[in-house]
């Protein structure tokens, strides 16, 4: 059994975090892992700040990952990837979507949206890798698989064969979709 | 075969598999999901009630006629079931009653974070804990039995990290459903004051036989480990415990009332020193304590909030059990601060116009629970008050009584499905004690904030069967409001011409703002777009708090994805800038 992995899911509701963390925690349990996923949602529908943490490993306990110990951050979005870096382990990796949702607080003028995010974490001497995932999506024939786009770049990181992965998207996603989100989650794969 | 289950799911499935025919509830998270789930497995009715008292009630009766019964709710659905469920301990059960808590340590979605061990402990029912999504289902089944053979109800006190969490389960197949025979029988079930005496000592004889099997049931259990630190603790703390402290021992404990106290003394016998680890109050501290043994855990563990396991590693690391760790490097810092992303009112929610006038008309406004709290949150700013289901009528009505100045100045906004929950009672006392209230009713024909579930007045069961619909503007003149007026919430001019007229009436007013819910019901419109020589960068379109709307390098601009044309920024916009959208589709 390889060792333990966690994945911290983040970005904006309405982004498919949590399919994607679903997609993740079938293919690790098809892989023999012991897994723990763990999601906070209720006071909104959308547009609020959404985290999914998925842990696997031999025998897994809790079902949260404390700051400083994620493996990988999977950022749906740069301002999220800022706001949940201090989860992400010393040496860790961030994969990055470089999409931009300015939250409400920006768009009345109240806050500002940070400026360089991606640029400024690499100062840090982060290891980021950064993918145009919506784009990406577009061009595989739907913007919404842009969630599948980063799973194949995580899986890329991951100790678990494609083929699993592949079986794993096609037990989770409706049918119709399924060619898209196979194309999708290639060209994070390749990326 | 196993499968990876949510602990709601969990829940739900110990149900089907454990023979309960009867479940119903009123949803709140992170209770939610479990009749979802239970609603779907056959064999098993399942209801939304409109309130938790109604629900724990239903629960009761199927219970004491004989057939398994399950019901859910939230930690503060709790306070409103709790009349019913002191006295449910006294008559008892029948076939087996099992209440779900679900609590909410961190306030992810509430308005307060109660600790419901106490409620167990108070009504002198059993308390089970689990911890993770099998211990979920395994207890649905130990409660049962538990319920049946001591003759009580049992709580199951289930935390968002339980309910929201997925590990695996292993299914098993469904049981027979057996109803037990219902005999009359007015001494356990009658309370009047002398039977009710007698139930009080029958229910010490039941909790001091509970006691017993708390020694001995497997729920409480031991977790060897090197005899240094000790630690006893309940629910998801038992989990963040294994992981810090891998090599102490440990006393889970699953059943918490009654505790097993010989358990107790025994493993504290075992260990140097002593912790109790539990998230919220000093629950298990304070009982450990009354029974002489010198325990540690309140003035290292938090009582507020939610518990991880780096928290908890920080507090071992005070309490001397761990070693203070080597410095890290902070990634974050220099890194500049991630503006905060509150959830707001969805783009085209039928909510928005109503907050927007309120706003305008600078009127004190006590609102209550559901997505539309949110338009309490700047640029909207539409809502004073948030206290608990039902509270805006009453408060609003008390405002209005006790301050002279605030007399026409006040309104009660109140959602159809809290109306229908807890809202009734307090118009009625509104029409009784002659108020001068207006009471908006922000009628979206669902329960949005915990995902659309049905209600009396959607004319939709839990179960998908068609049932009658409420209309609530003849149930409000039927309570003796005599002025009801009902407003489409993305008219503006006519909604604030409402608004004023009824806050100046005398006598209670309703106001019914419908329109449903935008996610219910996706109607296909024109997305609004804006010209750019009009637009003069004068923000007014941002004061709707829409997601859709931001202006930049002044001037107004529509994200034609999100926009759902629901036209009201076109009313708003003083230039004619905004252009496009339809109200009445």
């Amino acid at each position: 059994m390889l060792k333990s992995v966690d994945v911290l899911m983040v970005g904006v509701g309405g982004q498919g975090t949590i399919l994607a963390s679903k997609v993740l925690a079938a293919a690790a349990r098809a892989a023999g892992y012991d897994i723990k996923v763990s999601e906070i949602h209720g006071m909104a529908q959308r547009g609020g700040s959404v985290v999914t943490q998925v842990r696997l490993g031999e025998k897994v306990y809790s079902p949260l990952i404390s700051e400083g110990e994620a493996d990988v951050i999977l950022a749906f979005e740069e301002l999220e990837a800022l706001r949940w870096l201090a989860y992400l382990k010393p040496g860790g990796t961030l994969i990055i979507n470089n999409q931009q949702i300015y939250p409400v607080p920006v768009l009345a003028g109240a806050a500002e949206y940070p400026q360089n995010i991606i640029a400024q974490i690499r100062a840090r001497g982060v290891k980021v890798q950064v993918l145009q995932a919506l784009d990406q999506a577009i061009a595989c024939g739907n913007g919404k698989a842009a969630n599948v786009v980063l799973l194949g770049a995580l899986a890329q990181k991951l100790p678990i064969e494609e083929k699993i992965w592949r079986d794993a998207l096609a037990a989770t996603v409706p049918p119709r979709f399924l060619e898209v989100n196979n194309a999708a989650f290639g060209a994070g794969f390749k990326s | 075969m196993k499968e990876l289950l949510s602990g709601n799911a969990a829940i739900a499935r110990g149900a089907y598999e454990n023979g309960i025919t009867l479940a119903a509830g009123y949803p709140g998270t992170p209770s939610t999901e479990i009749l979802e789930n239970l609603s779907r497995y056959e064999g098993v009715y399942s209801e939304w009630a409109p309130n938790e008292k109604v629900a724990l009630e239903v629960g009761i009766g199927a219970a004491m006629a004989g057939a398994r019964a399950l019901v859910t709710m939230k930690h503060v659905g709790v306070n409103v079931a709790a009349d019913p469920l002191f006295t449910a301990a006294y008559t008892g059960v029948n076939g087996g009653l099992i209440l779900v808590s679900a609590d909410d340590p961190g306030m992810h979605s509430s308005q307060n974070e109660q600790d419901n061990r106490y409620y167990a402990r108070f009504a002198k029912v059993a308390l089970l804990e689990p911890s993770d999504s099998q211990e979920a289902k395994d207890m649905v089944g130990l409660a049962l039995t538990i319920s049946e053979r001591y003759d009580i109800p049992v709580m199951l006190r289930t935390t968002t990290r339980v309910a929201h969490s997925q590990s695996m389960v292993e299914l098993g197949e469904p049981a027979v459903r057996e109803i037990k025979p219902y005999g009359k029988d007015v001494k356990k079930n009658l309370m009047v004051p002398a039977f009710g005496r007698l139930r009080r000592v029958s229910l010490a004889a039941r909790l001091a036989r509970l006691a017993e099997y708390s020694e001995n049931t497997p729920l409480n259990f031991i977790v060897p480990g090197d005899g240094k630190a000790g630690v006893i603790t309940s629910g998801i703390s038992y989990q963040l415990v294994r992981e810090v402290l891998p090599d102490a021992a440990v006393l889970k404990l699953g059943m918490t009332n009654p505790l097993p106290v010989e358990l107790i003394k025994k493993f504290a016998a075992q260990v140097e020193t002593l912790f109790v680890v539990e998230e919220l109050e000093p629950y298990l501290e304070e009982q450990i304590r009354m029974l002489g043994i010198k325990v540690a855990g309140k003035e290292f563990f938090p009582d507020t909030g939610e518990y991880s396991q780096g928290l908890l590693r920080r507090c071992f690391v005070k309490a001397g059990v761990l070693p203070v760790p080597l410095q890290t490097e902070d990634l974050t810092a220099g890194l500049p601060q991630a503006p905060p992303r509150p959830p707001v009112l969805c783009a085209g929610c039928p909510h928005r116009g109503v907050f927007y006038t309120l706003q305008r008309l600078k009127l004190t406004v006590t609102g209550d629970i559901g997505c539309y709290t949110l338009g309490g949150l700047p640029p909207l700013e539409g809502i004073d008050s948030c206290v608990c289901m039902g509270a805006s009528i009453g408060m609003a009505h008390g405002m209005d009584k006790a301050v002279p100045g605030l007399k026409g100045r006040t309104v009660a906004v109140i959602g159809d499905s809290t109306f229908l929950h807890s809202g009734i009672t307090g118009l009625l006392n509104a029409v009784y004690n002659n108020s001068d209230s207006t009471v908006i009713i922000l009628d979206n024909r669902t329960t949005a904030m915990t995902g659309h579930q049905d209600h009396p007045a959607t004319g939709r069961t839990l179960m998908g069967q068609a049932a009658p619909e409420v209309d609530i503007t003849m149930l409000c003149r039927s309570l003796g409001v005599k002025r009801v007026e009902v407003v489409d919430p993305l008219d503006i001019s006519r909604l604030r011409e409402v608004i004023k007229t009824e806050t100046a009436a005398p006598g209670p007013s309703v106001v019914i703002a419908r329109r449903p819910c935008v996610l219910l019901k996706r109607e296909v419109r024109p997305a609004v777009t804006v010209d750019q020589e009009k637009c003069t960068g004068c923000k007014m379109c941002l004061k709707l708090s829409c997601p859709a709307i931001s202006v930049i390098d002044s001037k107004a601009l529509v994200n034609a994805d999100a926009c759902v044309g629901c036209n009201l920024c076109v009313q708003v916009c003083k230039t004619g800038a905004m252009q496009g959208g339809q109200a009445d589709a």
